[in-house]
């Protein structure tokens, strides 16, 4: 129902997103090893989720003027 | 008082990109973005279920207001909730333009600046004691506002510098790419009037308590950023509400009133160091660590003397303390995943190392923008939180609830109303203070007390609407206010 939708639940949300669960704990001593392994994972993945041309993206957002 | 009503007004940006073809503007991709609203509130300003209020602001910002909060918990899930709301709105968008075959992606940023330099805001509003003298209250907050960017600024890339103020040179270096505390920092013009737009203020004078006027007033800061990171926005209205309690219970502090607020703003926000001096109207110059450090040890004197007025305090009080120490051994590893300047910091200095760029590349920029980005799965922010680098203040679930679900203020009697309103199908009317169902010749339930989450003229009205109507349509329409 439309109002279930705008207001977006939880449950309908990971379904359709299927992100992994959010609140994983932060690296430990213990992981500290592959934390390099994994810093360059971080910015892998975020290689992968950016769009291509960076000055056309950042210069193509503009906005009238809030408050 | 004890406890205190707040809340957090944001304007998010909106914008499509289509590499290749030609973007929808940004007033095509609001109507867009809130044909859903239109069809569930027959209006584009609207009162939802969970208390808050979304509607198309100035310059056709989608902006989400939270219900009133009473602590700091619901205020941070409301607010992260709000971002729920805009992104799944931003979704369904994304498909109807899909189905209409316009290529591209919509994009929604919880930040404060374009690449044009046009501003946005996030407004916090704190119900204060009408008999607390005005004009001493802001004349001792203004200097607490104007330093509290070491906390919770959102941080940001400027390609080319700090721009002048004026005929001022903010920067040391003319042109040198720089990082900056604070978004908004450079788009502030003024100490406190009653202008939003035209000649932006730290504080907004405007006068709407939405609740009993003799007893209450409304505080409305307009300087802060938009913060992505759940600590960093509980550290935001937990010092601001920390500093106002003792303001409020007449406490003598020192003079700090500065010679050039809005000046200062710019260049404390602009020295990562925080040891720059601010020039005070006693002739004395006092950096931004130490005035914010006078600040956090008064308060402390404060709690230490009154007691702690919640249970998260400490927390507050540890947090503010390890933010300004981190500033002052220019580390910030002890806060690089709970304060936004120091987390997207930590991110442009990663990315920056690896493949061997200043800050002047175009794609600095774009992973400023992109740690705002509300999308689950793309936005920067999101992507650090889901990999254990930025810390919660709720969880999860918490959040998830408070997009449907009111916190236990007035919000729960509006809640329960448009709950019942919308599921009968009446005509009705909401707004922060009042209920009404259009086609009876009921009076307007009226809810003067911002703290009762009880209210038994609301309640008999609610019980008087009777079950779902048939059509399942409902008919809201919600006044400008």
């Amino acid at each position: 129902m439309a109002q279930e939708r705008i207001f977006g639940t939880g449950a309908q949300r990971r379904e359709e997103t299927e992100l992994p669960e959010p609140g994983a704990p932060a690296p430990t001593a213990a992981q500290s090893q592959t934390s390099a392994t994994s810093a360059d994972d971080l910015l892998a993945e975020i290689d992968g989720v950016l769009e291509s041309n960076a000055e056309e993206f950042v210069k193509g957002f503009v906005q009238k003027g809030g408050q | 008082m004890d406890r205190r009503i707040y809340g957090v007004e944001t304007e998010f940006g909106l914008t499509h990109s289509a590499p290749g073809a030609r973007p929808i503007s940004p007033e095509e991709a609001a109507r867009t973005l809130f044909r859903p609203v239109v069809a569930w509130g027959r209006s584009s300003n609207v009162f939802l279920p969970n208390g808050g209020r979304l509607y198309l602001d100035v310059g056709s910002h989608p902006e989400y207001a939270t219900a009133e909060c009473a602590t700091l918990e619901d205020l941070v899930a409301q607010d992260k909730a709000g971002e729920l709301i805009v992104d799944d709105l931003r979704r369904q968008a994304q498909e109807a333009l899909g189905e209409q075959g316009v290529a591209g992606q919509l994009y929604l940023f919880k930040n404060n600046v374009d690449s044009r330099g046009n501003s946005y805001g996030s407004h916090e509003n704190y119900l204060i004691a009408r008999r607390t003298e005005f004009a001493r209250l802001v004349q001792i907050l203004i200097p607490f506002l104007v330093t509290r960017q070491l906390l919770v600024g959102a941080g940001k890339v400027h390609p080319a510098g700090p721009e002048d103020f004026g005929a001022v040179r903010v920067g040391d270096a003319a042109g040198a790419p720089s990082y900056s505390f604070s978004q908004r920092a450079d788009h502030i013009w003024e100490g406190s009037s009653s202008a939003t737009t035209r000649s932006r203020p730290l504080i907004n004078t405007r006068d709407e308590p939405h609740a009993d006027a003799e007893h209450y007033r409304r505080l409305h800061v307009i300087v802060g950023d938009s913060t992505m990171s759940q600590t960093t926005t509980a550290l935001r209205i937990g010092t601001t509400d920390l500093v106002l309690r003792m303001i409020e219970a007449g406490q003598i502090l020192p003079d700090r009133t500065m010679v050039d607020p809005v000046r200062s703003l710019r260049e404390v926000s602009h020295d990562l160091t925080g040891t720059r001096p601010v020039p005070l109207a006693d002739g004395t110059r006092r950096s931004a660590l130490d005035l914010q450090r006078e600040h956090l040890e008064a308060v402390r004197r404060f709690v230490d003397r009154e007691g702690a007025h919640h249970d998260r305090v400490p927390w507050v009080l540890d947090l503010w303390e390890r933010t300004l120490d981190a500033v002052a051994r220019q580390d910030a590893s002890a806060i690089d995943t709970e304060i936004d300047w120091a987390i997207k910091k930590k991110l442009l200095d990663g990315y920056a190392a690896r493949d061997g760029l200043d800050l002047s590349a175009p794609r600095m920029a774009q992973l400023d923008l992109a740690y705002h980005d509300t999308a689950p799965e793309r936005g920067l922010f999101n992507l650090l939180q889901r990999r254990g680098r930025a810390a919660t203040f709720v969880p999860d679930q918490r959040v998830q609830e408070a997009a449907r679900t009111p916190p236990a203020t007035r919000a729960a009697v509006r809640g329960r109303f448009i709950d019942a309103v919308v599921a009968s199908g009446h005509n009705y009317t909401v707004d922060w203070v009042h209920l009404k169902v259009n086609d009876r010749s009921q009076r307007t339930v009226l809810c003067k007390d911002p703290f009762a989450v009880e209210n038994a003229e609301a309640d008999a009205l609610v019980a008087s609407l009777g079950g779902r109507d048939a059509t399942g349509r409902a008919h809201g329409d919600a006044p400008v206010v």
